[in-house]
């Protein structure tokens, strides 16, 4: 009886399966992507923010702080800048969402 | 100068060596004066693919440690006269190798080559990283299969980073996608990746697409680079890719399952 059963089996054919490779790789690949460029312009943002600032406020390019947080469904980049001066100044916060 | 190719993938298994031994073979036979360097120490396997493993006397390992000049180490090929092979060593680690002294034999072979041809192993450790370091161009082997294709991102990634050119901020590495072991009959069937979705993932300049074919296994079995049998498709297919290297237009071929007689259909008929 089994070439019977062969003959059956034969005329359902299995779903396609190379679009959900497609698929499975465009997602996994998206996500390893951003980690990959992640810490490759940060510096550069740092260092193109820093200039920008310190055309405006007296600032110490060390005390800069430039921080990429990356979550499902919100980012957010956080700009640190101690401007020196008085106490009272001090530790402004810029930040971008 | 000469102009410095990896071949590289980051996957095991998908041709890195058949391609390197095809392409360098190819580039040779049209002329250009053309060296292949297997990069992979400890376990080498081009001399096999080149079928001049009864030929090897010293290796890269010996070069670098200055215990053999680097005409010594260079095999002449016996088939073309402008190609020649500088084997790995068997027995050495991979920490063998330095960049320094991989530097200094590349800017050797550079005087009087027109191609250095870098046959990488596999992974992304310190042999995969100096096959790519010195890098002009570079050929990403990749099947049509998920972890390979994956692969094949993560070490365009690091021809991004990690390269010479990429350290200097000079142009980019060239980046040239050669899709191998391209089985036309299953894509149709929908089983296997398309070169469509390939080249879209990946989004580089497509060198070539190698069928899936019998005569690779034969070529390595007598070690013949496959593109020496212009009878197979697969030789043929490598042969385009090297024109194509060099600035020939031709079309792709193979990409459609060969339409097959009453006699094949019948008692099954195998890829040349």
């Amino acid at each position: 009886m089994s070439w019977l059963a062969d003959l059956f089996k034969s005329r359902k054919p299995e779903p396609p399966t190379a679009s959900n490779a497609k698929e499975r790789l465009q997602i996994v690949l998206a996500h390893e992507r951003i980690g990959r460029t992640r810490e490759d312009f940060l510096p550069k943002l740092q260092m193109e923010i820093v200039a920008v600032v310190a055309r405006y406020v007296a600032i110490d390019p060390g005390r800069v702080n430039v921080s990429l947080d990356r979550g499902g469904d919100m980012s957010t980049l956080a700009i640190e800048i101690d401007l020196p001066g008085p106490p009272a100044t001090a530790n402004r916060r810029a930040a971008a969402g | 100068m000469a102009e410095i190719i990896v071949v590289t993938s980051g996957k095991g298994g998908v041709g890195k060596t058949t391609s390197s031994a095809a392409i360098a073979t190819g580039l040779a036979q049209r002329g250009k004066k053309t060296v292949v360097i297997d990069f992979d120490v400890g376990l080498r396997n081009l001399d096999l693919i080149m079928g001049v493993e009864r030929r090897v006397v010293f290796d890269i390992v010996n070069v670098i440690s200055g215990e053999a000049r680097l005409n010594q180490a260079l095999i002449k090929d016996k088939r073309v006269d402008t190609l020649s092979i500088l084997p790995a060593s068997q027995t050495r680690d991979k920490d063998a190798l330095t960049k320094e002294g991989v530097g200094k034999i590349i800017d050797e072979l550079s005087k009087d080559h027109d191609f250095i041809v870098c046959d990488s192993p596999a992974g992304i450790e310190k042999g995969a990283l100096l096959a790519l370091y010195f890098a002009d161009q570079a050929i990403i082997v990749t099947n049509p299969e998920v972890s390979s294709v994956r692969d094949s991102d993560r070490i365009l990634g690091v021809l991004q980073s990690k390269s010479k050119r990429a350290e200097e901020k000079r142009d980019p590495v060239r980046e040239h996608l050669l899709v191998t072991r391209y089985d036309p009959a299953r894509v149709e069937r929908g089983e296997m990746l398309k070169l469509e979705d390939i080249r879209e993932i990946l989004a580089i300049p497509l060198l070539g697409v190698i069928p899936e074919s019998e005569s690779v296994l034969k070529a390595s079995n007598t070690g013949n680079p496959v593109i020496m049998d212009q009878e197979s498709a697969a030789g043929q297919a490598y042969k385009d890719a090297v024109g194509r290297f060099l600035g020939d237009k031709i079309e792709h071929r193979f990409l459609e399952p060969a339409k097959k007689g009453l006699f094949s259909r019948l008692f099954g008929g195998r890829a040349a």
